[in-house]
């Protein structure tokens, strides 16, 4: 107890850190009304006939998804952009602006239902996104439910003499059990059974597969990541080697505080180096540090785990000195924050568990509501883990990384600023 | 810089005028000035709190004054120049314990914009002047703390300073070490560097002070050598320290007729000639008190800052 009293710190941290922590995981997975994470749905509709239009107010009207037939305009003023097509579907895919693409084909309407892969019907395509194993898999549920709910008619043109057999006539009791079996599938996903924890997220339906077990034929598309050998290691990479910068950050920057108690500070401050001086000559060592041990881990992922490293050194180069540099200037603005090495070491491990939980360093931020996620866009983790995602995962050119870069060398500087600032307590007395 | 500063004595190599610190409602430093010329060292004598780490820390530039103005070499304290021109060993011990000497030494040196060669020998003449040329590579924390004392010093060294400021160095050393510190300053004093030594120690003022000012509550109550103190204060006089054994209120009403002050058991006064002692041990006999001990003294600075304060320097 009194060791407790003493350090208020720990105390402070053992109350606060779990309240803190069970408050965000329950905000990411334990949202009412279910448990699935709002999947974004880009639909390109070629085929324009009664049939797809139907299919897609069935999707229009699940609340989990939500469905884009254009992309967002970028400002209130500006035209309506136009509607997706099959390129500027893929190339927003590409780009991360959604995790799927459902490209309705022209001709859908003429022969909507296939019993079966090899049913001749015409088959519906999905575009996904390999680095988010979810959303296809409740997107082609969904569709299934869309396709029985939606398009009755179609289903008694084409599939009467099947519906009996297969699916029995279409009672509320009926459609209520469609929703029952989709609503497991969707919690079985977001218990995290899938994607969260598993390094390869193979699953069965990565790469070119069809998903035809069902109503409406849905061949999958992986356009982005169907190349990567194990395809969330740089995901990981990133995001655990950013909270581990940060805490290495923080912990190198403390030595500011060892030297303040053992008076070496003030020693120092009474020889040509300024506090300025002083200050930006650890802001370069600790982001040398963390650069060198980002490297380290990206390394270590290459000969580990496959990970394609060296193909990608402009965009690693770029985006760990970036991240580097930020965490470096936070490290500093922490320790300068505290009086003592205990203080440092609670603070810090809450701020960057909390900051890490929220910016998507130990669950990815795109299997999380959309509130969280904008919330996440105010941690260091999630820029970081963007940019690397950019380079690794999109492959991206460099010139693609200029928000990232932007963003993270913004708030280095800012964060420096404000820790020369608060470093003006040692200066003089 | 001033054409003042420049008058006032070729070779002042550290001047304070009117220097004032206050902390809030207590004024640290209350309108001290002072010189220092080069080979000179000047002693600051003063009790726990009299204002003595403030005063030197304004010459370091450490401290934002509240009003008065300190020059090294003619330059504003805090000025690189002056920084450069200044060695200051603080009173804490402030020094990195988890790297050996020698590193610690090299890290104060770069700070001070040394390298290569230079550094090397600032590093060596250190060590050298240190006597710890033996524990060069010993971790810091494990010296002995007389040696941690003079790694303290030396670390203040490296940039040969001219002007060196000692806050209490021999504090908690022992008299071996103490020698060795006292070596360390007389060398470099008699190198002809203008040194200003802090201290509640009476006898290393004594030894190692040209001249001294006692330090209290913030100001300086009197300046000069050893003797020109004692002479300002006491004159020509002696002090008489009579012991007895009686009621205290005895005593005080018997040595507040005859001028003189007590403390515990003991009577004091300040006496002209020796002739003086005979009337005052007779009046005692007639008061009743028994005589146990009697002390006849040439005043020094102990008892300087007695009179001059009213307090023991050290409680
Ligand atoms: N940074 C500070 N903030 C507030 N008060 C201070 C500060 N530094 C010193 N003081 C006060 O100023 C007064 C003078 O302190 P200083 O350290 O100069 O005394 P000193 O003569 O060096 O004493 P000592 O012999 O114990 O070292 C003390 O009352 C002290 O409490
Ligand atoms: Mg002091």
């Amino acid at each position: 107890m009194i060791a407790l009293k003493r350090d208020r710190g720990a105390l402070v941290l053992s109350f606060v850190l779990p309240l803190a922590f069970f408050s965000i995981f329950a905000v990411i997975f334990g949202r009412q009304g279910g448990g699935t994470p709002t999947v974004k749905l880009i639909v390109v509709d070629q085929d324009q006939s009664q049939a797809s239009a139907a299919l897609v107010k069935g999707l229009q009207s699940e609340s989990s998804l939500v469905v884009m037939m254009k992309p967002e305009a970028k400002s209130k003023s500006a035209p309506a952009p136009a509607d997706y097509t099959a390129a500027t579907a893929e190339a927003a895919v590409k780009a991360g602006d959604a995790p799927v693409a459902l490209i309705i084909p022209a001709g859908f309407g003429q022969h909507p239902i296939a019993f079966g892969p090899d049913a001749g019907g015409s088959t519906l395509e999905l575009l996904n996104d390999q680095s988010d194993t979810i959303a296809p898999q409740i997107v082609v549920g969904l569709l299934q439910k869309a396709a029985i709910t939606s398009m009755p008619s179609a289903m008694a043109d084409e599939g009467m003499k099947y519906a009996d057999k297969y699916v029995g006539g279409f009672t509320p009791a009926q459609k209520a059990k469609v929703d029952e079996e989709l609503d497991a599938l969707r919690k079985a996903e977001a218990d995290g059974k899938t994607g969260a924890g598993s390094g390869d997220s193979g699953n069965g339906n990565s790469g070119n597969g069809s998903a035809g077990a069902g109503i409406v034929a849905v061949n999958v598309r992986a356009v982005v990541g169907e190349n990567k050998k194990s395809p969330m290691i740089s995901f990981y990479a990133a995001a655990i080697g950013v909270m581990f910068l940060m805490f290495t950050a923080s912990g190198s920057a403390g030595a500011l505080l060892d030297e303040a108690e053992s008076g070496t500070l003030e020693r120092v401050l009474s020889t040509r180096v300024t506090m300025t001086k002083l200050l930006a000559g650890k802001l370069v060592f600790n982001t040398g540090l963390a650069f060198v041990q980002l490297t380290a881990m990206f390394l270590w992922g290459w000969s580990a785990f496959k990970l394609d490293f060296f193909s990608h050194l402009p965009g690693f180069a770029v985006m760990g000195l970036c991240t580097a540099f930020a965490v470096a200037a936070f490290g500093m603005l922490l320790a300068s924050a505290c009086q003592t090495r205990a203080q440092l070491g609670a603070l810090s491990t809450l701020v960057i568990l909390i900051m890490s939980s929220v910016g998507g360093s130990m669950f990815p931020r795109f299997l999380m509501p959309e509130s969280m996620q904008k919330a996440g866009l105010l941690t260091i983790n999630a820029w970081a883990i963007d940019g690397f995602t950019k380079v690794f995962w999109r492959d991206l050119p460099v010139t693609d990384l200029w928000p990232q870069v932007a963003v993270l060398l913004g708030v280095g500087v800012v964060l420096f600023l404000i820790a020369r600032r608060v470093a003006r307590r040692w200066e003089f007395s | 810089m001033t054409a003042s500063t420049q008058m006032i004595e070729e070779g002042t190599a550290l001047e304070v005028d009117g220097l004032v610190k206050r902390f809030g409602d207590l004024t640290a430093v209350d309108g001290v000035s002072l010189t220092v010329r080069a080979g000179e060292c000047l002693g600051l004598l003063g009790p726990n709190g009299a204002g003595k780490s403030t005063l030197i820390r304004s010459m370091v530039g450490r401290v934002r004054q509240d009003s008065g103005r300190v020059t090294v070499m003619g330059k504003a304290a805090g000025s690189t120049e002056a920084r450069m021109a200044l060695g200051w060993v603080p009173q804490e011990l402030s020094i990195y314990p988890r790297i050996t000497c020698r590193e610690n030494l090299g890290s104060f040196g770069r700070y001070y914009g040394l390298k290569g060669q230079t550094l090397k020998d600032a590093i060596a003449w250190c060590l050298h002047w240190a006597a710890l040329e033996e524990k060069q590579d010993d971790v810091a924390k494990t010296l002995s703390g007389g040696m941690k004392r003079r790694l303290n010093m030396a670390a203040g060294m490296l940039h040969r300073p001219k002007v060196v400021l000692f806050d209490e160095p021999t504090v908690g050393v022992d008299p071996q070490s103490r020698n060795r510190i006292f070596e360390m300053i007389e060398a470099l004093r008699d190198a002809g560097t203008a040194i200003v030594y802090t201290t509640h120690y009476m006898e290393e003022a004594e030894r190692l002070c040209d001249r001294i000012a006692i330090i209290d509550h913030g100001k300086i109550i009197a300046e000069g050598t050893n003797e020109e103190l004692v002479e300002k204060t006491f004159g020509r006089r002696s002090q008489v320290l009579a012991r007895f054994d009686g009621e205290t209120a005895a005593i005080e009403a018997w040595a507040g007729r005859h001028g003189g002050r007590v403390k515990g058991e003991t009577a004091e006064f300040t006496i002209e000639q020796a002739g003086e002692i005979a009337p005052l041990l007779d009046d005692a006999t007639k008061a009743g008190l028994e005589l146990e001990d009697l002390t006849l003294r040439r005043p020094n600075l102990e008892s300087v800052f007695l009179h001059l304060t009213g307090r023991e320097l050290r409680d």
